[in-house]
């Protein structure tokens, strides 16, 4: 095997720039998507549980919809189908006006496809609430949304927080695939570094510590987060 | 106002045909490996040999802290380094899929065997069997019966995964898809072709999962 | 107070509650007993709307509960109600429990809540717990605190729920012993439960039902020296031996 190692290049100009820059990108386009996921999905997830049958079934082929078609599609989608499909004058700003399409894209297919992904943690964690404490909402007089407000969201967002922390791992490593519509994030930048220097492995290693390096930085934070919202004593099941 | 070309699918039917064969092919092959190595990973993390389960751990976490395009890279990139020699596109891919699944297959195929009370096990120690003829006869047949819904709604994910090949220019029905909206500049009409095709297979797929679920859950 | 008037309600093609009729006088404790799956906790749910039912009229203090106009939550915050499986909200504590109806659903200042709350605590006997987490209390105590939180609404009328079925035998008596006192005070209440050694010391009436159907529905001395039914007869005896 015959490799000419110089690791020392992800340290020079412009390449170390280009590394950051890409860093930049996968952060600014993963926060936004997974901001535009937890509250679309928290909506949608939601609804799947309203006692009324028209939410309910809305919700339902949201989630579909969504996780039946690969993201890449829905990547291509957003970014060259959209703009053709909205009235022509948003069309024509969207082509024209919009600022950074590429990124702007990717947040919102990112952000539609976690938010069904969202949604079916929020619906588990508050279906595993018994239904009692629904009822006990209920019977002392609390509206449904005040049900919501005070008692099932409440108890299963905090059930449902490392799922979440996982959700927010699946935007932040999806959020690669942007680069197939132009943004450049890190694997966009890891690759270029590759295609200019022919350093494949010194780029593809740098990209590799970055997403495990940021993992594990979210895996900590989230692991406090869950201490931090335990409720005292619940989930520890004791004999009644 | 949008003119759907109808026929720019038509013509192209059979090319893309041949790039769902591919998807399938791999999906296929993917998921066959990645089980296979992903129950081998689970048997390490139970094995209660330290080093077996320091393997399979690190495995797990690092292919799973990984974005899928990232590993389709690093193995396009590497096979033919180490092989010395021009890989088809579609070998290091499978290699790719594989090593990458096997991770997430490892944690269900985990849950699968913790499913099973360790009685089964013992009865099949006082039987006399060994340890691997009691996996493989007692433990495993019916972990993989209880995670069985949940294999193929893994393998459903690994097919929409497949697309991802795309970025190394491999034929699968994405990519053809691509090519012939490019050449044709029928983009409209063949991504939402696309979308409409893997939507109704992966719903289709997954509603006859549900069914299955409900079976064995009787 | 509580009027029920040939209630039928199906779960699906089930036919879980046949034409029950029966009604509750201000200050009178009912006792509604059967055995398990005979509908008595589907009907005393049906009370305050928690079940919807298909036929029938249930009034409380003249609102009709199956009504369309009714506004159900409004009613409900006079109804309290007491499950079997206590029902605390986990990520509250006890005190806020308690406060959670009287500020959300009365409108009442936080500190005002909080004294009616320190004094209810008081009345069943756990004053200095108010800061404790459901999953921290005994059963027995979450149990009273579910009481203090149902009569902080300042309710007509008190619906129990099997309240002392899920509890450990040794802390039946300190729920069941709030409850008696909750009685003398003049309170209306309708309790489902087995303990029939309650029933004897505190009920009004008694009604017995059986398969979706009010089987007897007597004073407590006529139900428990003179019952008609063969069903209840064979009940009673059963859950007598004990």
């Amino acid at each position: 095997m015959r490799y000419n190692w110089n690791w020392g290049i992800l340290f020079q100009d412009p390449y170390f720039e280009w590394l950051i820059t890409g860093i930049e990108w996968t952060l600014i386009v993963s926060s936004l998507a997974w901001i535009l996921a937890f509250s679309l999905g928290s909506l949608v997830g939601v609804m799947r549980t309203l006692p009324q049958r028209l939410p309910r079934a809305i919700g339902a082929a949201y989630v579909e919809l969504f996780r039946n078609v690969p993201l890449l599609v829905q990547m291509f989608i957003w970014f060259y189908v959209m703009p053709e499909l909205v009235p022509d004058d948003l069309g024509r700003w969207i082509k024209r006006d919009m600022p950074y399409p590429e990124a702007t894209s990717a947040i919102l297919c990112l952000g539609t496809y976690t938010a069904s992904r969202v949604a079916e943690q929020v619906r588990a964690g508050i279906e595993s609430i018994p239904r009692g404490q629904r009822m006990a909402g209920l019977a002392m007089g609390l509206r449904t949304w005040q049900v919501y407000r005070y008692l099932l969201i409440p108890v299963g967002y905090r059930i449902i927080v490392p799922p979440m922390t996982s959700e927010f791992l699946t935007i932040f490593k999806n959020s690669s695939l942007a680069l197939t519509i132009g943004v450049g994030e890190v694997l966009m930048q890891a690759r270029q570094i590759e295609n200019y220097t022919f350093q494949g492995f010194e780029a593809f290693t740098a990209a590799t510590i970055i997403y495990v390096a940021v993992t594990l930085v979210v895996v900590a934070v989230m692991a406090r987060v869950e201490v931090k919202t335990r409720i005292p004593g619940y989930g520890v099941r004791k004999g009644r | 106002m949008i003119d759907f070309d109808f026929n720019a699918i038509i013509r192209n039917l059979p090319y893309l045909w041949q790039g769902m064969q591919l998807s399938l092919l791999l999906t296929g092959l993917a998921a066959a490996g990645s089980i296979v190595l992903g129950t081998i990973l689970a048997l390490m993390r139970l094995s209660g040999v330290r080093l077996f389960q320091w393997i399979g751990t690190a495995w797990v976490n690092f292919f799973r802290s990984l974005p899928l395009l990232l590993v389709i890279f690093w193995f396009y990139f590497l096979v033919p380094m180490v092989v010395q020699r021009q890989v088809d596109a579609f070998n290091s891919a499978l290699i790719g899929f594989v090593l990458f699944e096997a991770a997430y297959y490892c944690e269900i195929m985990r849950s699968g065997i913790l499913s099973i009370s360790r009685g089964q096990a013992w009865a099949g120690y006082a039987l006399g069997l060994r340890y691997s003829q009691t996996m493989r006869y007692v433990v495993l047949p019916q972990a993989f019966r209880n995670m069985l819904p949940i294999l193929l709604t893994q393998t459903i994910i690994l097919f929409q995964d497949t697309s991802l090949v795309f970025v190394v220019g491999l034929a699968d029905f994405m990519t053809s898809a691509v090519t012939v909206a490019q050449r044709d500049s029928r983009l409209l009409e063949l991504y939402t072709f696309t979308a409409l095709v893997y939507f109704a297979m992966c719903y289709g797929a997954s509603a006859y999962v549900k069914q299955l679920q409900k079976k064995i859950h009787r | 107070m509580i009027e029920i008037s040939n209630i039928n309600k199906w779960f699906g093609s089930f036919h879980v509650l046949k034409n029950c009729s029966t009604q509750v006088a201000k200050g009178e404790v009912v006792v509604i007993c059967g055995p398990s799956g005979s509908g008595k906790s589907t009907l005393i749910k049906c009370v305050n709307g928690l079940e919807p039912f298909q036929e029938g009229t249930i009034t409380v203090n003249d609102i009709s509960v199956g009504g369309k106009g009714t506004d159900l939550s409004k009613l409900r915050a006079h109804i309290g109600m007491v499950f079997q499986n206590f029902e605390l909200f986990p990520h509250m504590t006890a005190m806020q429990n308690i406060c959670l109806g009287q500020t959300k659903v009365l409108g009442r200042s936080t500190t005002e809540a909080q004294d009616r709350a320190n004094a209810l605590l008081q009345r069943v006997g756990l004053g200095e717990l108010g800061y404790k987490y459901p999953a921290e209390l005994s059963g027995g105590q979450q149990q009273r605190v579910a009481i203090a939180r149902a009569l902080a609404m300042d309710p007509i009328a008190m619906l129990f729920d099997e309240p002392t079925s899920a509890l450990d035998p040794e802390m039946i008596n300190e729920v069941l012993d709030v409850m008696q006192e909750l009685a003398r005070s003049g309170m209306t209440m309708m309790v489902v439960t087995h303990e029939m050694g309650f029933a004897r010391r505190v009920a009004d009436r008694v009604i017995f039902m059986d398969q979706g159907e009010i089987v007897e529905d007597a004073t407590k001395d006529d139900f428990f020296t003179r019952s008609r039914s063969e069903r209840a007869q064979l009940f009673l005896s059963k859950i007598l031996q004990h």
